[in-house]
């Protein structure tokens, strides 16, 4: 992918736009295909090596009504089919098409409560627009709607105008449900619990709230005050906000029922404990997990050398293992930070990597190096313990596994001294175990996941979970889809 | 917010600050530990050691020294100011029971997360012996606290100043050469310190807790900034810990890991020390 100037992109939306309002006649469904994909307009990647601002700029108006325009509303709409939380994407896509952007947020929000995040965070190509019928007519997923790209465009149009209505609130009821967690499947419970007109307070072990939002994706691909946005508008629902405060240690779950006059308790607090690859070296200094990489960047701003009191390690050589979104968002944190080479190493190849193809082509243009069917075996280091090199091993891929994807099986004999100073391990994360640990009679899978029922219920009474906790680490639309799931429940239990 | 509700200092850069934290206090027992940040925007993330509590009075107690940046800011501050953010009550509590005769270590500033271990060791009916050891007398802390609690107490110095001139390892060894030999050792202080009291207690088969005080962010689990090897395995010395079995822990590579951002923290540290002495000069000259 070749970059084009963000000016450049708009112009040509704007001449194509004109062309289809000159006309008399609608547009057939192969005109409609014909539209050129609008492609995401983007800082220079020479550019925004260098800083932390958001990657890409959003859609201008004419590109996101061009967009929409691809769209064929197919009766049996496949793309809803592919959305964890069935938003009505031909509805939204129909109102945007004919630039009625307001209408189209809202029909998003009956669905969606963030929709400025999931736009930029949902792996959309497996999901809503891998089903699309565009993208099937042109034979590839990349030529499907847009329909994540559009979804950001209103939902930023929305939070930008300060339009923003703010949700019917039910009369207060004078029950009350703890959230602890505030991640975007908290959020949503929050959201979908106060509207009934019950009083909400939210912990946060953090000192800003957002959870995976704020601590773990970067600035340049989700920016903080978007997140912020979300929490003023549940600040002014009049949901209570408790920072500094951990569940299981400065207070116990169920001291928040039998004491502290909670009716109801919505456990989502992710998957927090990161997993490590069981390797010689592991400890060296030099080795993160992603999680801490990430958090030093972003929450506590260690890329701001100037200002930021948390330091963070710098070498000319990192590499990142693992293929997913968080292994591109440390990858291209490091790119940022300076480092001379950043590599990428996966064990798989490109078509196996879970990361949205948005962010490795971003990676990609961004100068990282991928280095594909290679894994880690061992990390080295010097007399004073820190990281030197690795040593790797080559892969190949065989037979498919239970994940349908071909196993890689190691070729022996490959093994391969690499020169690195940082790794960066970013294999996934394992559940929390903070809260299980400290709350009796509370059902945990072997993997210490979080068990719950069709509504959403744990094995106690009036406690509920959701998002990561209990799916094990997956995306922010499935947690949201979670949070309103348990927060209905939440709710049907609260109107006995 | 958690205001300051008293400051002291206890030695030239040893300051005790009791901070208004009451779901804290209500929490939390020996063993555990905060993180303080003083700046939420730009500020980092310390742990400190809670050394008392009083649920009554919603506080708890910690003390610092003044070592890094965070520490020296801390330190600047007076009885009225406030705290940004206190996180806690972390980490697994100490295991407290009659054991018998405990023998417990303090090095340096490592007395303040000891003294609560003792009050619990103590009530729970155990005979104490404290060790408390400093490179000079200015730097022993809590003495008169921990002679209160102890039935024999011995305190040594490495310059002699003060007591025994001696490192607290040479009393730990003739206490474990005792008949009968204490049914426990706990040792808290700086690294290399933990580190030969479980090479002294080892050839005795003293049981040795030792608590850590590692690199960490969040303080929950999360980073996996404090990690250390305990008997081979990997521990996380925020939910783990921060106590361990001394005999297992991998002290080179704790002590290593410590180091990580020495160069940066080096910068920082000169950094403060020449904003200080400016502000003297300003002080002086307005």
């Amino acid at each position: 992918m070749s970059y084009i100037p963000s000016e450049a992109l708009a112009e040509a939306a704007i001449k194509e736009l004109d062309v289809i309002r000159k006309r008399s006649t609608p547009l057939t469904p192969r005109e409609r295909i014909s539209i050129p994909v609008q492609e995401m307009p983007t800082q220079d990647p020479a550019v925004r090596r260098r800083n932390v601002q958001e990657v890409a700029h959003g859609y201008t108006p004419e590109q996101a009504q061009l967009e929409s325009l691809r769209c064929l509303q197919c009766k049996n709409a496949p793309c809803v089919q592919g959305c964890p939380v069935r938003i009505d994407i031909p509805g939204f896509l129909k109102a945007a098409a004919n630039g009625e952007f307001e209408t189209a947020c809202d029909i998003i929000k009956q669905s969606s409560l963030l929709p400025a995040v999931c736009g930029r965070v949902c792996p959309q190509e497996v999901q809503c627009q891998e089903h699309c019928t565009v993208g099937k007519a042109l034979k590839s997923v990349d030529k499907a709607v847009s329909i994540g790209r559009v979804e950001r465009f209103v939902a930023d149009l929305e939070r930008e105008s300060g339009r923003t209505k703010p949700p019917v609130i039910k009369p207060e009821t004078g029950r009350k449900v703890a959230v602890i967690g505030t991640g975007p499947a908290s959020i949503t419970v929050a959201a979908d619990v106060r509207r009934e007109g019950h009083k909400v307070e939210m912990f946060e072990a953090f000192h800003k709230p957002g959870g995976v939002l704020v601590y773990g994706i970067p600035e340049f691909r989700l920016p903080k005050r978007i997140v912020q946005a979300e929490f003023d508008a549940l600040t002014r629902m009049g949901v209570e906000l408790n920072t500094n405060f951990v569940i299981g240690r400065t207070r116990k779950l169920k001291a928040l029922l039998d004491e502290d006059g909670f009716d109801a308790v919505f456990i989502g607090t992710g998957a927090g404990l990161p997993k490590f690859m069981n390797m010689e070296g592991e400890n060296l200094v030099g080795v993160f997990s992603a999680n801490e990489y990430l958090t030093r960047a972003n929450l506590m701003k260690a890329y701001d050398f100037e200002r930021a009191d948390t330091p963070i390690y710098r070498t000319g050589k990192v590499a990142v293992l693992g293929g997913g979104n968080v292994a591109m968002d440390a990858a291209r944190t490091a790119v940022r930070l300076g480092a001379e080479e950043v590599h990428i190493i996966y064990r798989r190849t490109e078509v196996e990597m879970p990361a949205r193809i948005e962010e490795i082509a971003h990676a990609k243009e961004e100068g990282v190096i991928f280095h594909l069917l290679e894994n880690a075996k061992r990390l080295i280091g010097d007399e004073n313990g820190c990281l030197t090199s690795m040593e790797c091993l080559r892969y190949e891929l065989g037979e498919p596994d239970a994940s349908g994807r071909r196993r890689p099986v190691e070729i022996k004999g490959s093994e391969f001294i690499r020169a690195i100073g940082t790794v960066i391990v970013a294999i996934g994360n394992d559940s929390n175990p903070l809260i299980p640990r400290t709350t009796e009679g509370l059902q945990t899978t072997k993997w210490g996941n979080i068990i719950v029922d069709d509504n959403g219920k744990t094995s106690l009474d009036r406690v509920y979970a959701g998002g990561d906790i209990v799916l094990g680490a997956a995306t922010v639309i499935l947690a949201m889809g979670e949070g309103r799931r348990a927060a209905a429940s939440i709710n049907n239990l609260l109107r006995k | 917010m958690n205001r300051i509700l008293v400051k002291k200092q206890l030695s030239d850069d040893v300051y005790l600050m009791r901070l208004a934290a009451p779901h804290i206090a209500r929490e939390r027992q020996p063993g555990q530990f905060v993180i303080l940040q003083l700046d939420n925007e730009f500020g980092e993330r310390i742990p400190l050691t809670i050394a008392d509590a009083d649920p009554v009075e919603g506080s708890i107690t910690i003390i610092f020294q003044a070592v890094g940046k965070t520490t020296h800011n801390l330190a600047d501050k007076q009885q009225g100011d406030s705290v940004q953010s206190v996180l806690g009550p972390l980490g697994q509590p100490t295991h407290i029971e009659k054991f018998g005769t405990v023998v417990c270590v303090g090095g340096g500033i490592g007395v303040a997360p000891l003294h609560p271990i003792v009050k619990g060791m103590k009530a729970a009916g155990n005979k104490l012996i404290i060790i408390v050891g400093a490179r000079s007398r200015n730097l022993i802390i809590l003495e008169d606290e921990m002679r209160a609690l102890a039935d024999e107490f011995i305190v040594c110095t490495d310059d002699g100043s003060y007591g025994r001139k001696a490192l607290v390892t040479e009393p730990l060894k003739e206490v474990c050469e005792r008949v009968p030999k204490p049914d426990l050792a706990v040792a808290i202080g700086p690294p290399i310190m933990m580190k030969f009291c479980a090479e002294t207690t080892r050839p005795y088969g003293v049981h040795t807790e030792v608590s850590l005080n590692t690199i960490m962010i969040d303080g929950t689990g999360m980073c996996g900034g404090c990690r250390v090897s305990v008997g081979g395995q990997m521990k996380f010395a925020c939910v783990d810990g921060p106590e361990f079995d001394g005999h297992k822990v991998d002290f080179n590579n704790l002590m290593q890991r410590l180091k990580a951002y020495r160069k940066v923290e080096d910068h920082a540290h000169h950094k403060c020390h020449l904003e200080a002495e400016v502000r003297k000069k300003e002080q002086i000259l307005s």
